[in-house]
């Protein structure tokens, strides 16, 4: 029997509607505007001025404190303005228009496709470029890479899991990316055990991908110590501490991290990132997203800058349906709706899922029956209907001991409930006013 | 009369007894003191337990009033002066005058002043969509007409305008209890001094950005253009984050302000019209 996950879980439609196109690059747009925050942390301080003429590739907001991340120009052009815009998670934030002119590279950056295998570089040196080339986790949650790969003093870390499950139904940019680009892969994979100083790594892919696995288990055999895994179709199973339990049985106790327990989880994609930041001398400042929807017409994988608004992608990918009702930017499990397609595509940003009117509008809420199933749904034993109704009736203090903070906000919940309680909507809120309250008693 | 009769009688009579000493002696030691004065504080309280004086009920603010010194920072915003004038008298202390107070929404952005961008289909809860983004309209401080005020309200003083899209105030109804100002996740309701004929004058917006974003957000928000500031003759009103605010205690109600405003955010209640105010455009023409 494949492996899975134990508490919990649920099994939504997968509808990988694109998970036979091959990645394609954008065309470039008119303009991008580079977000300084798309990275878990502080925001990165603007290096550039208005009219500054900037190439692709070139730092223009730097690293700011330890959980920080470098950003760069992903296109060539000059500096149109830096102005507050309005995000992908519909909050304000200060932000770099560039107008695109031309694509002129730094030339540092080694464009050629030859696979570059051999490692030169030490341990120190992998973190130290990472943190340089501005890598996050690309993942969704965009957790500043050299972060993880910096074991704490006092741990240690004895296996590295690569995720490359991804749960989320309709998304394929992982899917494609282990297809296409195996061996970089894995030669990503091979810095990161250098620099975590690992011997062991296991590549967790689900059984909806066995092409995907097929491929990387052939590539595998060249690279020591790294073994691809199948696993049960099963979301959330791209959740960190879901796949740690999967793949090597261990458990993550509430409110610590993966490296308690000797692992390090990261992404297919970002594994491809660093070998293209090491091997390649390529800032992180384009990944492949996934543009899909049932009545889209020309669906898709694509290598997009950073900073690409969404809506310049949506044509390319055959222009809005008219039946749309919803543009979800990442999973529509734990993707957030977007309410301005002119929005940047940031580091996060794994896919943009365009829903039918009539697939997106929520059904009528109706009062809980106590059939229990968010409950069983839910992959930390949390009790989603007690938590949401305490959030609802602003019981915060009882909502923290009840380990609201342990929520990943998965959204199983929420799927499974037969009565559409909106349950994350209150949970999320209560999570929030509750890591508020502790930060508060923090200072205090 | 038999003898198990006559000793169930008297042992039973016996325990009585005894235990009626000891109850007597118990209750004298544990006894507890109240002060009668409460009962009657808390008979002429408007019993609405709506903690608008900062109590939890109207049972402990008797006991607060009752154990102060002065009334000062002590006031039933339901009960208002007359209450407070019959506690006093009850107690034999002086009874502090404190201005009544009205709610009122910092807030017009009506969908025709702001126009909706987005559509929230989430649970109608204005805590929630405020969690989750910005709004239904590209204004990041406006009300987002969810009713989180009206659910709140125990007097049945607000409702919803379903035109305007936000919450109406009655007046008549409000006793300043808080709740609703409490309740709004943006901050937008104020307690604001009530005046003669219940007037009322003042800067309906609280958007904080600056003049172009906010205006381009909403035709009817506070740009900080600081006009009203220097119109006024009263030294009222004051620009902080870029926002005006009037000061309802200095304020005499000259309506100078109202139409100095170059964007009408500030707006007036209970007035009578104003003779005749003539348009700028009509001064352009006549001059």
């Amino acid at each position: 029997m494949l492996k899975t996950f134990k508490i919990g879980g649920i099994h939504p439609p997968e509808f990988k509607l694109t998970s036979h196109s091959p990645i394609r690059q954008l065309s470039a747009s008119q303009n991008v505007t580079i977000p300084i925050s798309q990275h878990i942390g502080a925001p990165a301080t603007i290096l550039v001025n208005k009219g500054d003429y900037l190439r692709t590739g070139q730092l223009i907001a730097s690293i700011n404190g330890y959980v920080s991340s470098n950003i760069h120009s992903s296109v060539s052009g000059n500096v149109n303005k830096i102005d507050t815009i309005i995000d992908t998670t519909g909050y304000k934030q200060t932000a770099i228009v560039i107008d695109v002119a031309g694509d002129e590279w730094m030339e540092t950056i080694d464009r050629s496709p030859v696979l570059e295998r051999e490692i030169k570089a030490t341990a120190e040196e992998i973190v130290e470029k990472c943190r340089e080339a501005g890598i996050v986790g690309l993942g969704g949650a965009s957790f500043p890479s050299h972060v993880k790969l910096s074991v704490p003093k006092g741990k240690k870390c004895d296996i590295l899991l690569i995720n490359g499950v991804e749960c989320e139904p309709y998304l394929t940019s992982d899917h494609r990316l282990m297809l296409e680009r195996g061996n970089e892969i894995l030669v990503g994979v091979s810095i990161i055990m250098k620099a975590l100083s690992v011997d062991r790594a296991i590549i967790g892919i689900e059984n909806n991908k066995p092409d995907a696995i097929e491929n990387l288990t052939n590539l595998a055999k060249e690279f020591n110590g790294i073994t691809v895994q199948a696993l049960k179709v099963k979301y959330p199973q791209g959740g960190e501490k879901q796949l740690i339990k999967a793949l090597i049985n261990r458990e993550v106790p509430p409110g610590h991290l993966p490296i308690d327990v000797g692992a390090v989880v990261h992404n297919v994609g970002t594994a491809y990132a660093v070998y293209e930041a090491l091997q390649k001398n390529k800032p992180l400042f384009e990944r492949v997203v996934t543009i899909t929807g049932k009545s889209l017409s020309n669906p898709g994988n694509y290598i997009v800058r950073i900073g690409t608004p969404v809506r310049h992608l949506i044509e390319a990918a055959g222009g809005i349906p008219e039946d749309t009702g919803k543009i979800i930017n990442g999973g529509p499990m734990m993707g957030k709706a977007l309410n301005n397609i002119d929005v940047p595509i940031v580091k996060g940003t794994s896919g943009i899922v365009l829903f039918p009117a009539k697939e997106s509008k929520r059904d009528e809420v109706k009062p809980c029956i106590r059939c229990a199933k968010c409950i069983a749904a839910c992959g930390f034993t949390l009790e989603p209907n007690l938590l949401a109704t305490l959030s609802e009736k602003g019981l915060f203090e009882r909502a923290e001991e009840e380990m609201i903070t342990s929520c990943m906000e998965c959204g199983s919940c929420s799927y499974i409930c037969p009565a559409n309680r909106p349950l994350l909507d209150y949970i999320r809120l209560g999570k929030s006013t509750v890591i508020k309250m502790a930060k508060q008693r923090n200072i205090k | 009369m038999s003898p198990t009769v006559i000793i169930t009688i008297t042992s039973l009579s016996g325990l009585a007894l005894i235990s009626a000493v000891i109850l007597y002696f118990v209750a004298q030691k544990f006894k507890v003191f109240e002060d009668p004065r409460i009962d009657d504080v808390q008979a002429i309280l408007p019993a609405a337990n709506c903690g608008g004086c900062g109590f939890a009920g109207c049972r402990n603010f008797a006991e607060a009033l009752v154990a102060a010194e002065t009334f000062e920072g002590l006031n039933c915003p339901v009960g208002g002066k007359a209450v407070m004038e019959t506690a006093a008298g009850i107690l034999g202390k002086a009874a502090i005058e404190v201005d009544p107070t009205v709610a009122v929404l910092l807030c017009n952005g009506t969908p025709e002043f702001r126009p909706h961008t987005s559509l929230y289909d989430g649970a109608s809860d204005c805590r929630i969509e405020n969690n989750l983004y910005i709004g239904e309209t590209d204004c990041s401080y406006g009300c987002l007409g969810n009713g989180d005020c009206v659910r709140v309200c125990q007097f049945d003083a607000i409702y919803m305008d379903p035109v305007k899209g936000l919450p109406v105030i009655t007046d008549d109804k409000c006793v300043a209890c808080g709740a609703c100002v409490k309740a709004c996740p943006r901050n937008l309701i104020e307690l604001r001094k009530k005046a003669k004929k219940d007037r009322k004058i003042y800067v309906a917006c609280s958007n904080c950005d600056k003049g172009g974003p906010a205006i381009r957000a909403c035709k009817v928000a506070c740009i900080a253009c600081s006009k009203c500031v220097k119109v006024c003759e009263f030294g009222a009103i004051t620009i902080e984050n870029n926002l005006a605010y009037i000061d309802a205690r200095k304020c005499t109600f000259c309506r100078k302000c109202a139409s100095e405003c170059p964007t009408n955010s500030i707006i007036e209640f209970n007035f009578s019209p104003k003779k005749s105010k003539i348009e700028p455009m009509a001064e352009v023409l006549n001059s």
